[in-house]
């Protein structure tokens, strides 16, 4: 099962598969505060995306895109919006994510409300999809296969 | 929904499930878990619960089998010690 040689026809059907699953991934984040989906699974897709090239295509290939030193940065990038967020609403008088205090001016509270739960979603998708991405990497570390 | 094609899906169900649990080869008891839970998710939407579904299929069929791939192939099929 070790061993590992090219294939031309895997490689050529992940590059093709990868980007619609990336935009349906971003899609799904977008549109996730009045339909099904959400954070959690967008960033599962963009994960499941950048998997898909890493597993066929091999660390050559996967060192084009997401590198494996970028993935603690951008979780923490996604904990820290989420934390600033809740923390900003509750600096301006509200309660913890109280979406109504987020200080944007010029707009309704509930346009508020539908705008910091898309702020919310964009942090909890980077961070699924990096920590997803991290464990694969340490999964594969060590070995020259994947 | 239609209960024949549910029963259909109910069927495939059952068949990769036993299939996954008595089948020599590793791998191809982690592509039968990857059927399983792709049958699961389409039960899941099938009884109304869009979004569980929705998280089953790219959890269930998506990551862990791709994950479940690796730990397959960083394992011997004999012990070293």
């Amino acid at each position: 099962m070790r061993r590992q040689f090219d294939s031309p026809i895997v490689i050529l059907g992940s590059r093709l598969l990868s980007p619609y699953i990336m935009v349906f991934g971003w899609y799904v984040i977008f549109h996730g505060h009045y339909s099904p989906g959400g954070g959690f699974q967008g960033g599962a897709l963009l994960a499941a995306s950048i998997l898909l090239i890493r597993v066929a295509g091999g660390r050559r290939i996967s060192r084009l895109q997401i590198q494996e030193f970028a993935t603690t940065p951008l979780a923490v990038i996604g904990v820290v919006i989420y934390f600033a967020t809740g923390l900003v609403s509750m600096a301006m008088g509200g309660y913890f994510l109280d979406y109504e205090m987020l200080p944007i001016p010029g707009l309704d509270p509930a346009w508020l409300r539908y705008y910091g739960i898309l702020i919310i979603e964009i942090g909890i998708g980077l961070a699924v999809m990096a920590i997803l991405i991290m464990i694969y990497d340490n999964m594969v570390r060590g070995e020259d296969y994947a | 929904m239609i209960w024949e094609l549910e029963l259909v899906i109910y069927i495939f169900l059952l068949i990769s499930a036993i299939v996954a649990l008595e089948v020599k080869d590793l791998l191809v008891a982690v592509v039968m878990m990857t059927v399983f839970s792709f049958l699961m998710a389409l039960l899941f939407v099938a009884m109304g619960a869009i979004d569980v579904g929705f998280t089953e299929a790219v959890i269930g069929a998506g990551v862990t089998g791709i994950l479940f791939v690796v730990v397959v192939f960083q394992t011997s099929r004999k012990s070293n010690d």
